[in-house]
């Protein structure tokens, strides 16, 4: 993507501030070169990368939020076109919908046929309603559910995509029973026999996400979220303002550093020093590789051991005390 | 609990896992810190977690029965919750008896973060064996129920009852107001509306529910069977039992 056409977010500011002043300098260089204004130069410059990597190693996890729902990041359909660009789209749930929110496919990645599902968000505003702005209605779910039994069938291992800020909560998505498809999937993901691996590249909208996302490897782009609530939704209910988002992302421990060390996330995956939305060919083969590596991995387990791996992985998750029983005395 | 007198055999219940408490893995403050909340909540509900669990007999038929509770902290699913329903169900499995998981939750529990949300997939995969195996889960929906746990185990029941009038739904009546800028049916997501949209298989009063249970435990368990006995709707009379145990 072209570097000046991004746009900074709020925390950038500072830096898209001091890159003008670079730019004007620059300009004033082209007219008359003298040696102060060759070092002033040089010195803004040093600046300018020292106040990336200042900025870049100390974010906050509102930050990373931003980051992750950068207007300009990489969503499925550019990750998939860069792994393989003649990959086959398949449609439909073959009950009377195709989701526009849930993307899927057969690809090629290295040596390994795959099929990728994804949520997809949309680009232009067009896009974006036609997407509902990535958030899937129980069509979406049952797709991928059509999916999941297409690779389990085969022996095809799966790789979900996931950024979304959630289920979609509408009144159609709430009598086609949103709540069932995301519990059907979180079942029948649970039984598969074949290698999953789930990737949050943006957000992790709560069970809207893990939908897709009940794995043998989840892994994380390095700014990409994960939460059980979003930390607007968070902030209004617990702290009972719209403006403590700042502060229920701290508390919600939603960055993939910390979905890491809470034992959720497997690997976190670096992303371009400012973020995805800086260089695409970049993110989406630090992605493969990561896949890559993962299947080869997994491809090492049978089938009863990769549905077992599945389990215990989600079997131990959880954090809680045994303490000495005290039974209830009922009658 | 009420709950589990006006279900179980007088005397059957033994309850499981009483001893598991709840642990603050985020280190949680918002206005109160996670622990605080926590000795609150038992405070106002008598409970430890927001679910029992346990086994008994239900018209001598041996059950595993879970209990949410919503006067426990909402109702909502943390890590202990997902633990005792985990347990239970393999408990259930391991003894191939018949399962039954009286739901009423708000959601997942915020103040455990991402580790709420992986009981969704906890529970789910755990049911996904006794699914399997051929086991019967038996899955009431109480008012109200919400969120994570209408997302998981609440909606994988191989029969799903509600109770009338109860509302349960995935996503609540006033955030989906503000998505779609309309106003909703009154009838939204209750019982009835979750039945004529093919979302539960029957609405059943809590005074025919031990009754319901058990019919229903009775006729999966003995399929050659030839007459169901479910009461009838207009006079309360049984069907006539042909089997033996």
């Amino acid at each position: 993507m072209d570097e000046k056409k991004i746009t900074p977010l709020e925390f950038e500011k500072p830096l898209a501030m001091l890159a003008q002043q670079i730019e004007a300098l620059e300009k004033q260089l082209g007219t008359g070169l003298t040696p102060e204004l060759e070092n002033d130069l040089h010195r803004l410059n040093q600046q300018y990368d020292q106040l990336k990597k200042s900025i870049y190693s100390n974010l906050r996890g509102i930050d990373h939020l931003a980051l992750a729902r950068h207007p300009q990041r990489p969503y499925t359909r550019d990750y998939i076109v860069r792994w393989d660009p003649q990959w086959v789209e398949m449609h439909g749930d073959r009950q009377g919908s195709d989701d526009p929110a849930m993307v899927s496919g057969l690809l090629r990645i290295f040596e390994f046929n795959v099929i990728v599902i994804g949520t997809q968000k949309g680009r232009t505003i067009r896009e974006k309603q036609h997407c509902n702005f990535g958030m899937p209605q129980p069509e979406g779910y049952r797709k991928a559910l059509r999916l999941f039994r297409h690779a389990e069938k085969f022996g095809l291992p799966i790789v979900n995509l996931i950024d979304t800020p959630g289920a979609y909560p509408g009144l159609s998505a709430e009598e086609h029973n949103q709540a069932e498809a995301i519990a059907v999937n979180l079942r029948e993901l649970s039984g598969l026999t074949v290698p999953v691996i789930s990737i949050i590249t943006g957000e992790g909208g709560s069970g809207g996400a893990l939908a897709i996302g009940v794995a043998n490897r989840i892994l994380m782009l390095e700014h990409s979220v994960y939460s059980v609530i979003s930390p607007e939704g968070c902030a209004s209910i617990l702290w009972r303002s719209a403006d403590k988002v700042a502060e229920a992302c701290q508390a919600m421990k939603m960055t993939a550093r910390e979905i890491r060390e809470l034992g959720v996330a497997d690997e976190v995956v670096s992303e371009p020093l400012c973020g995805a939305q800086h260089d695409y060919d970049f993110t989406a083969s630090q992605l493969k590789e990561a896949i890559g590596r993962h299947l080869r991995d997994l491809s090492k387990l049978t089938p009863k051991e990769l549905k077992k791996d599945r389990l215990n992985k989600f079997r131990k998750l959880g954090a809680f005390i045994e303490g000495e029983v005290k039974p209830m005395g009922i009658a | 609990m009420q709950r589990i007198e006006q279900i179980a055999d007088p005397y059957t219940f033994v309850e499981l896992d009483a001893g598991l408490s709840s642990a603050d893995p985020l280190g949680f403050v918002d206005s109160e810190p996670y622990p605080k909340r926590l000795v609150e909540a038992t405070r106002k509900s008598g409970l430890t977690e927001s679910i029992v669990t346990g086994t008994c007999t239900i018209n001598k038929a041996p059950l595993a029965l879970g209990v949410m509770d919503f006067g426990h902290f909402g109702g909502s699913m943390g890590s202990v919750v997902g633990e005792k329903v985990a347990r239970l169900i393999e408990h259930a499995l391991a003894k191939r008896i018949a399962l039954c998981i009286i739901s009423s939750s708000g959601g997942a529990r915020m103040q455990e973060g991402i580790l709420s949300l992986m009981q969704l997939a906890k529970t789910s995969a755990v049911l996904q064996e006794f699914h399997d195996q051929g086991l019967l889960y038996l899955s009431v929906l109480t008012e109200p129920t919400y969120g994570g746990v209408t997302a998981s185990f609440a909606m994988l029941g191989d029969v799903i009852i509600a109770e009338p009038g109860a509302r349960v739904g995935f996503a609540g009546r006033r955030v989906i107001e503000q998505t779609i800028r309309q106003k909703l049916p009154a009838d939204f997501q209750t019982a009835e509306y979750l039945l004529a949209h093919g979302q539960v298989d029957m609405v059943i009063e809590r005074a025919r529910l031990k009754d319901t249970l058990s019919n229903l435990i009775e006729f999966h368990q003995h399929p050659n069977h030839s007459n169901p006995s479910i009461p009838d709707e207009s006079n309360g009379k049984k069907g006539q039992a042909l089997s033996t145990r």
